[in-house]
């Protein structure tokens, strides 16, 4: 009898968890989706341009109003707006899927030099192309940006074989990351062309410049990646037990691993194709959000991620614009003043190399 | 759930589903559920051990025993696919190991391995539920179902009340029940466990393994496993293979392979002694001419004997029945051992010779407090220390 009332306890008390957890997530999700709205409502505001909101609600929803002003919104800050919310999104699930491949939690697309990867082969096609007198297209900018990733990677995954210890790898991965910004600086200063004054903004990151057709292209890459990397959350849950774990589960080991570089690379890729390398965002966010939810399942984490980054990139590209208006900061130098602490906190907080 | 292929499995099949139900273990003829043949295993195509032949049925332990460095692991890695075979096969009832599909094999073999399992913000739950992965669905949701089967295997581990603790947070042996209890709840039909009870203390070892022990018979899970322990080994184990060198040294039942003569030789032991009836290990005793002479019986006499050990001086004893408690102990211990056979009172001619011997010593100690009839004699060996003003007296165990 007594027995029975116990376990009755017990599975209220369980009930009573499960309940909990949800109401937290169910929080979790509502902060970020009020912020996403807040912060876009924010960006579209603000600019050197200022606007009223009754004016800029009517040009949104009515599309009228004075041309000047219609530009700025619909050709400027739209497409940058929905750019970042994309990009900052994509930035932060290829960190996450970084972290989990390499079970290391300061590991990120920008700190490994796959980012730096991207950067150096976009701006060598670019110079190319500029000789040629042709310019290139959306697609052909992430197809180079991904053969940069890739190259990037593949020397990681050298290192990484050779040594096991965390701290090494990402000092490793920065170092590659200093070689292709070297090469990429001394493309570009000594590339003589009038254009490359676009790409130095380029490579120093920022969400500057972004049309519809860019807007549109990542729109596709990154939903579809979206997409396919939600499906893996399971084997993704499974990975972050440990390989052999893992293995155990039933996860085909080697092609999941295949699977992770390539989304992880194809999301990286797309953002520096379209802002150059960003910094801090891809490990600061996963963690912020991990935080939040007071989980690390991916089915949880991995939307969260995508909304996170897009509010930490609009964020940061709010302040980017607004601070020295007209002048504007370069993203990284926004994203790393907030985004470089919570990477000491972290490191910090583990202790262990 | 796991469909039943030859007659004789099904019933297990059925218990093994249904989990949880007690059931009459092992009585008709069965026949291996997992078994190797001409298995060899190592690393980068290079033999370590070669023609494994292994079988274990449902509701039996195969323990691997033998020293460090000597290819248990490997061959544990080897059957649980991490490591590639070199040659030969491994069945899983009569399918072939590595033609099963991940999904497959993870609902019918579950590990628990010497690698650290990684968590981050997982309760103990978390970590259990993670045994249910080969029956959830795309996303990998649990249901009520799943849910209930985690609280099941947490109970049958005595884990419920780590439930909302921190993995990361807890005690070795209770990482090592949480880990059993991810392993029970993957209902599988087969475990293996490489050295569960390493950095457990005592009664953690023992805990784990009593669990193990229910399980097995419960619900008839076949367990193959490496143990450091070989007292453990010898206790909790159905079979037993003993791993050294380029072939499976020995294999049989703990009664087959624990002879003192055999762990010696495996394990390369040249100090001390292993007791296979006890199943302990015995230091070697101080060796010489006996010094001091130790009247016992009855098991009163060992606390004096292992500390004569340790003090390293030579003793002799006497004078006890070969079916004495005391005797196992003196017998790798003390430099000379008076017997009588047993069932038989203690002899005068036995008397006389435990008398010459104590003459001879500067130190007699008397453990016993109760002389009885078959060992009345031994009160002569008492009365002539106390002439000789040699007597000391000393308590073993009550």
């Amino acid at each position: 009898m007594f027995s029975i009332l116990l376990e009755n306890e017990e599975m209220l008390s369980a009930g009573v968890k499960i309940e909990g957890n949800m109401k937290r997530y169910t929080f979790s999700f509502l902060i970020l989706i009020v912020l996403t709205g807040v912060l876009f409502v924010w960006n579209v505001n603000s600019g050197s341009v200022d606007l009223s909101v009754a004016e800029i609600c009517r040009i949104i929803f009515l599309r009228t109003g004075d041309s000047t002003a219609y530009n700025i919104i619909w050709q400027i800050r739209l497409p940058r707006i929905l750019a970042v919310m994309i990009l900052g999104g994509a930035l932060s699930v290829s960190g996450f899927l970084l972290q989990t491949f390499f079970g290391n939690p300061i590991a990120g697309p920008f700190v490994l030099g796959i980012s730096s990867g991207s950067k150096l082969v976009v701006a060598l096609v670019m110079v190319w192309y500029l000789s040629m007198s042709k310019s290139m297209s959306s697609g052909e900018m992430i197809a180079a940006a991904f053969v940069g990733a890739m190259i990037s990677m593949g020397f990681v995954l050298l290192v990484s074989h050779k040594v096991k210890r965390m701290s090494m790898l990402v000092i490793c991965g920065v170092m590659i990351g200093y070689i292709c910004s070297a090469i990429t600086d001394f493309v570009v200063t000594f590339a003589d062309d009038s254009n490359i004054v676009n790409l130095h903004n380029w490579s120093q990151g920022s969400f500057s410049g972004m049309t519809w057709s860019n807007v549109a292209v990542m729109a596709v890459v990154v939903g579809v990646t979206m997409v396919v990397t939600f499906f893996l959350s399971k084997p993704i849950s499974a990975y972050q037990l440990g390989e052999v774990y893992a293995q155990n589960l039933g996860v085909n080991i080697r092609a999941f691993r295949v699977a992770l570089i390539l989304l992880s690379s194809v999301l990286s890729a797309c953002v520096t194709a379209f802002a150059g390398p960003i910094s801090f965002v891809g490990i600061a966010v996963p963690h912020l959000v991990k935080s939040l939810l007071k989980t690390a399942k991916p089915l949880l984490v991995i939307p969260a991620c995508f909304l996170g980054g897009a509010v930490f990139c609009m964020f940061c590209d709010l302040i980017a614009r607004t601070v020295f208006s007209p002048t504007e900061l370069s993203i990284s130098t926004v994203t790393a003043l907030f985004g470089a602490p919570v990477v000491i906190y972290i490191m910090v907080k583990r202790k262990a190399g | 759930m796991a469909e039943a292929n030859a007659g004789n499995t099904r019933k297990y099949e059925a218990e093994a589903s249904g989990a949880m139900k007690h059931t009459e273990s092992g009585n008709s003829p069965k026949q291996f559920y997992f078994h190797t043949e001409k298995l060899t295993v190592g690393y980068d195509g290079k033999p370590l051990i070669r023609e494994i032949e292994m079988h274990v049925r449902r509701g039996e332990i195969l323990t691997l025993i033998g020293p460090n460095g000597g290819g248990k692991s490997t061959i544990l890695k080897s059957i649980t696919r991490q490591l590639k075979t070199i040659a030969g096969t491994v069945y899983l009832e009569n399918e072939v190991l590595h033609r099963l599909s991940g999904k497959e094999l993870s609902q019918k073999m579950a590990v628990v391995l010497t690698e650290r399992m990684h968590s981050e913000l997982m309760t103990c739950e978390d970590i259990v539920a993670t045994g249910r992965y080969p029956y959830t669905g795309t996303l990998g949701i649990l249901t009520d179902e799943d849910r209930a089967k985690v609280r099941e295997a947490m109970e049958m581990v005595h884990a419920l009340d780590l439930c909302d603790r921190d993995f990361k947070a807890i005690s070795d042996g209770q990482r090592q029940r949480i880990m059993l209890a991810r392993a029970i709840c993957q209902e599988p039909e087969i475990i293996i466990l490489d050295e569960p009870t390493s950095y457990l203390d005592i009664r953690h070892k023992l805990e784990l393994l009593s669990i193990l022990k229910r399980l097995v018979a419960q619900n008839q899970v076949a367990v193959i496993m490496s143990l450091h322990e070989l007292d453990l080994a010898q206790k909790v184990s159905d079979q037993v293979i003993c791993v050294h060198g380029e072939y499976i040294d020995r294999a049989g039942t703990p009664e087959e392979v624990f002879t003192p003569e055999y762990i010696r030789q495996l394990y390369g032991i040249t100090t001390g002694s292993y007791n296979p009836r006890f199943g302990s290990i015995e230091l070697a005793g101080a060796a010489g001419e006996p010094e001091v002479f130790v009247i016992g019986g009855g098991g009163s006499a060992i606390p004096t004997y292992r500390r004569l050990q340790r003090e390293g001086i030579p003793f002799a004893t006497g004078v006890l029945h070969e079916n004495d408690v005391d005797y196992e102990v003196a017998k790798y211990l003390a430099s000379a051992v008076v017997t009588e056979r047993m069932f038989e009172p203690v002899s005068g001619e036995k008397v006389q010779e435990a008398m010459k011997i104590l003459r001879g010593c500067g130190r007699v100690i008397n453990c016993v407090s109760a002389f009885g009839t078959m060992n009345a004699r031994n009160e002569e060996l008492v009365a002539e220390a106390k002439r000789l003003g040699i007597l000391t007296v000393e308590k073993g165990y009550d």
